[in-house]
């Protein structure tokens, strides 16, 4: 009896990990919010000179090498010659000395306060967009490669749960508009498969740039549900999951989006 | 503010050349309010310039209408080797200039 109860919860575990890892989108049919946008903006985000996110991508170059902290250490004094070229389509991930998931806004900050002595960067500020941007870029065109094996398991299943979770006055979840409706119209937009390939981002309605997890709070307050503080454990968890799922999506950092 | 300018660094005599230049800035339109009511400012742009081997060949009186980081492109004729001085102001008066040397041959 214990035994059957035992392989039972077994296959229950099985079943609910497998349900975890159906892709509502199949990798065929993936489309980056790029696809969604108008000619114009799919232009300009094309347009290497005229994106306006290269705006803080330059920045972020400057800074990259600029000496920050206690012990005047820029990030390019370890960073050396090597190039950070894919290090940004593997996060979020797990950060080995901590165990914990950090997305690379944290990975930034993480080297900050750990290795230069500085302070870290808020969310939002230019300088930590600056940074994250610049990182981004460099993985222009390489397809996100998250890992959601080991440690890392258990946050793609909160990510999952979090994804699919209703919210707010609207009782709305992720996945009622990005799995289901994708390609509809929701008044003057058309509903994006809500990947996070091109972050951060330019939005035409920030009129500047943000990161994914402004993005999210944007989602959310759409859908009237209440915004969590930044960098708290279940956007990260989400994060990952939004990875996994726009898997093999390349990189396109800084995109232009409504 | 930062910016990012765009001209050929060589050209042929008569060549149509592209000027191409992007300006980080709010463009703040003086029409929103902040989160206690209180209207924020104006602050835009006001007046960017283009001055080619000391001769002004681009003016553009920019406003509120204009959106946040102006991108701003037009063509001039390469007819001599000098700098393409870009200057602007704000309305708070903060000035930015860029400038970039081409050389014309023929």
């Amino acid at each position: 009896m214990r035994r059957a109860g035992l392989a039972l919860a077994a296959a229950a575990l099985a079943a609910g990990v497998a349900l975890a890892q159906e892709r509502a989108i199949p990798p065929g049919e993936l489309k980056s919010g790029s696809a969604f946008l108008g000619p114009d903006l799919r232009a300009l985000q094309n347009d290497a000179f005229a994106n306006p996110g290269m705006l803080w991508v330059e920045r972020g170059e400057k800074l990259w090498s600029e000496p920050a902290g206690k012990k005047t250490l820029a990030c390019a004094s370890c960073h050396k010659d090597t190039g950070m070229r894919g290090a940004a389509a593997t996060y979020p991930k797990i950060y080995k000395a901590s165990g914990k998931l950090v997305n690379l806004e944290e990975r930034i900050n993480l080297c900050r306060t750990a290795r230069m002595g500085a302070e870290p960067l808020r969310y939002e500020s230019e300088e930590l967009l600056a940074l994250t941007a610049y990182l981004a870029r460099q993985s222009l065109g390489l397809p996100i490669a998250t890992r959601i094996d080991g440690a890392a398991r258990a946050h793609f299943e909160a990510g999952h749960a979090a994804y699919h979770l209703r919210r707010g006055q609207m009782n709305l979840s992720c996945a009622h508009c990005h799995d289901a409706q994708w390609g509809k119209r929701l008044l003057s937009e058309t509903i994006s498969q809500g990947h996070p390939n091109a972050y951060p981002a330019y939005r035409m309605e920030w009129q500047t740039m943000g990161s994914l997890e402004r993005r999210l709070r944007a989602c959310l307050s759409g859908i009237r549900a209440e915004m969590l503080p930044y960098g708290s454990q279940e956007y990260l968890d989400l994060e990952l999951y939004l990875a996994w799922r726009a898997q093999g999506l390349p990189i396109e950092t800084p995109g232009v989006r409504r | 503010m930062a910016a990012r300018i765009q001209v050929p660094r060589a050209a042929r005599r008569g060549d149509v050349i592209e000027v191409r230049i992007l300006i980080q800035h709010p463009m703040e339109t003086g029409y929103r309010h902040d989160d206690v009511g209180h209207l924020i400012k104006r602050n835009v742009i006001n007046v960017l310039s283009c001055r080619y081997a000391g001769v002004e060949v681009f003016r553009a009186d920019l406003s509120s209408g204009i959106s946040a980081n102006p991108y701003v492109q037009f063509y001039t004729v390469a007819e001599a080797s000098g700098d393409l001085e870009f200057t602007w102001v704000d309305d708070e008066g903060q000035r930015g200039s860029e400038r970039q040397a081409i050389v014309v041959k023929g």
